[in-house]
């Protein structure tokens, strides 16, 4: 439904998409998930016939998004990450402007305006000036524009961020409803387990590029091994975990042990299957240790990430914060 | 919260066909609903068209009491300094009115709003532009309909049949040019600061360097060059003209140092630059509209 092919794009020297390949089938629900200033603002723009790459094609609906624009446009709702809103006008008010600029004649307009007040809980304030709306009011009005014209591509630029946990969850809501209903919905976000949460399939995007691609289950999968935190001691010291490490990292099974300091030193292990963790225990005993606690969990989407960049999205969320400036975004985006 | 079906709110469904509606139903229908927004804005925020009409009747009221007692022979043909005036102060608020076409425009860059309607499938996106101008043209038309029926009311007259016809289409055509020049600054500079700080710079030193508040024969020559080389001048006499009665298209209404205008070729000029803004600021909106 969605094709990105090679896709690059610059702001001056600043390199925002690197042959960004991207492919979403339709009725899917597609995250992109990846740390602030990876692209993924960039990419959505470009898809939305907002911004021209410098090499590469778009294709949506079957459409050539460079040659046909205004087709693709019919057929695709974009919800923005910066809310552009008119302070001045009400809810209603709004959807009935962008209902008109998708030539939506008007009882049909209405009724699909009502509609979509109650799907996304609107009833309450849709008449009230949107200048009084919270974040959350405003993501849902936005949701709604951006369903008004019942597009069957929907794109959508961090939903949810900084949202109240209602709004998020109306709509987490809508976005299910309308994935089974057969709409392709493509979402962006930097909440792992957003993605984890909603989408079928996913593509980790760093540096302008996609470094993995699949379904949350997929990737992790693939990645392999339990995760396994361990302690001998509620709070053990640097040498019993230093000497716990010793005793397990030989192990077979054991791909990888890890002294966690900022937990008491705890260890994080990367084990293959169940039967490591009894041949673990059995270790420990021999080796006179006690298990105070172990607890097994399956790799999540932030071990996936970490393995692809060797970093964790938290540290590359970090690293960019003191890079970004909002003066040349903001510039980036204004027409 | 939801008790509509998935099938209502959802997509998968048919296309609306593009072909079906023609271009110019959907031109009006988005042109239309953008001038309703801008409309509904000053309804709800009017300080814009109350100030718009103050300023002007400030200068009105104060100018004109400022100079009552002019000394004779400074205007033509006797006239009083109230009715010479009035057509310089009908001028300057449709022109200031005009200038700020471009700040809405400027905010809906600045706030994302322009990027909402760039992703809507407009029939064309001149209707952004359009939007605008009809929005701005009504607008100081009615101010300048206000000044003009305060100035009769303070007994400074009121152009007659064709002579309000002409007052009319005077200023249109200044109101397009200026337009033009606006929307043209507003895609063109950086920020709402940088335009408001044009828009400012502007204003005064026209309306000074016109014959609105005096005529040319009062002014050092090289003033006077500069009065009758200003747009405003040029809409500014024949208004002035259609005030003063007994109007001819043909007739001499301003005595340039470089030579005589009737009233056709300031209407002739005014057009010219109407119509030459626009092709300039054309490039400008494919750029940024494309």
């Amino acid at each position: 439904m969605i094709h990105l092919d090679q896709i690059s794009k610059a702001y001056g020297p600043v390199v925002a998409l690197d042959g960004l390949s991207l492919h979403v089938p339709a009725g899917s629900l597609y995250g992109l998930l990846g740390p602030n200033g990876a692209g993924k603002t960039t990419a959505l723009r470009i898809l939305c016939t907002l911004l021209a790459p410098d090499a590469g094609g778009v294709r949506v609906a079957g459409l050539d998004a460079l040659q046909q624009p205004r087709q693709v446009r019919e057929r695709l709702g974009y919800v923005a990450q910066e809310v552009a809103i008119d302070k001045i006008l009400t809810g209603r008010e709004m959807l009935h402007l962008q209902g008109a600029l998708y030539h939506l004649a008007a009882p049909h307009l209405r009724q699909r305006i009502d509609d979509l007040i109650q799907l996304l809980g609107m009833e309450g304030w849709i008449d009230r000036r949107c200048g009084t709306y919270s974040g959350g009011m405003r993501r849902r009005l936005d949701l709604a524009s951006g369903l008004l014209h019942q597009p069957s591509v929907l794109v959508l630029d961090e939903p949810t961020v900084g949202l109240d946990i209602e709004s998020r969850g109306v709509i987490w809501q809508v976005l299910r409803q309308l994935r089974d209903a057969g709409t392709t919905v493509l979402l962006s976000s930097h909440y792992l387990e957003e993605i984890d949460a909603l989408a079928d399939r996913l593509a980790i995007l760093d540096g302008g590029r996609v470094i993995a691609e699949g379904s949350p289950s997929e990737l992790k999968r693939a990645l392999g091994g339990d995760r396994v935190t361990l302690r001998v001691r509620e709070f053990s010291d640097e040498s019993e975990s230093a000497r716990v490490q010793q005793v397990l990292q030989g192990c077979p099974g054991v791909r990888q042990v890890v002294v966690n300091r900022a937990q008491g030193h705890s260890l994080n292990l990367v084990v293959d299957g169940e039967a490591v963790i009894e041949q673990l225990r059995r270790q420990l005993s021999e080796a006179e240790l006690s298990v105070f606690s172990l607890s097994q969990s399956r790799p999540s989407l932030d071990d996936v990430y970490l393995q692809a960049t060797g970093r964790t999205l938290m540290d590359a969320e970090l690293e960019v914060v003191g890079n970004r400036d909002p003066k040349a975004e903001r510039k980036q985006a204004m027409r | 919260m939801t008790s509509a079906s998935p099938l209502t709110l959802n997509a998968a469904l048919p296309d609306q066909g593009p072909a079906q509606r023609s271009a110019f139903a959907d031109l009006s229908q988005e042109t239309l609903a953008l001038t309703r927004r801008l409309f509904l804005q000053l309804a709800r925020r009017p300080s814009t068209l109350v100030a718009g009409v103050l300023q002007p009747l400030i200068w009105l009221v104060l100018f004109g009491a400022l100079f009552a007692k002019a000394p004779e022979g400074l205007l033509p043909d006797g006239m009083s300094y109230g009715r010479f005036l009035g057509a310089g102060v009908i001028v300057f608020t449709a022109f200031s009115a005009a200038l700020n076409a471009g700040l809405p425009v400027m905010f809906d860059r600045e706030f994302g709003f322009l990027n909402r309607l760039l992703v809507a499938p407009l029939r064309s996106r001149s209707s952004i532009v359009l939007a605008s101008v009809l929005y701005i043209t009504s607008l100081s038309l009615v101010q300048s309909l206000a000044i003009m029926v305060t100035a009769s009311l303070l007994g400074y007259g009121w152009p007659g049949g064709a002579g309000l016809l002409l007052v009319l289409v005077t200023l249109l055509l200044l109101v397009f040019a200026v337009t033009a020049l606006s929307l043209g600054l507003a895609f063109t500079l950086p920020g709402h600061i940088e335009l408001i700080a044009v828009i400012f710079v502007a204003n005064l030193p026209l309306l000074f360097a016109s014959t609105a508040l005096a005529p040319i024969s009062f002014m050092p020559t090289w003033l006077g060059w500069l009065a009758a080389l200003n747009p405003l001048t040029f809409a500014i006499e024949p208004i002035r003209a259609a005030y003063a009665g007994s109007f001819s298209l043909q007739a001499v209404v301003l005595e340039a140092p470089y030579g005589d205008l009737t009233g056709l070729t300031c209407l002739g000029i005014l057009a010219a630059l109407a119509l030459g803004l626009f092709l300039l600021i054309r490039p400008v909106l494919d750029r940024k509209l494309s």
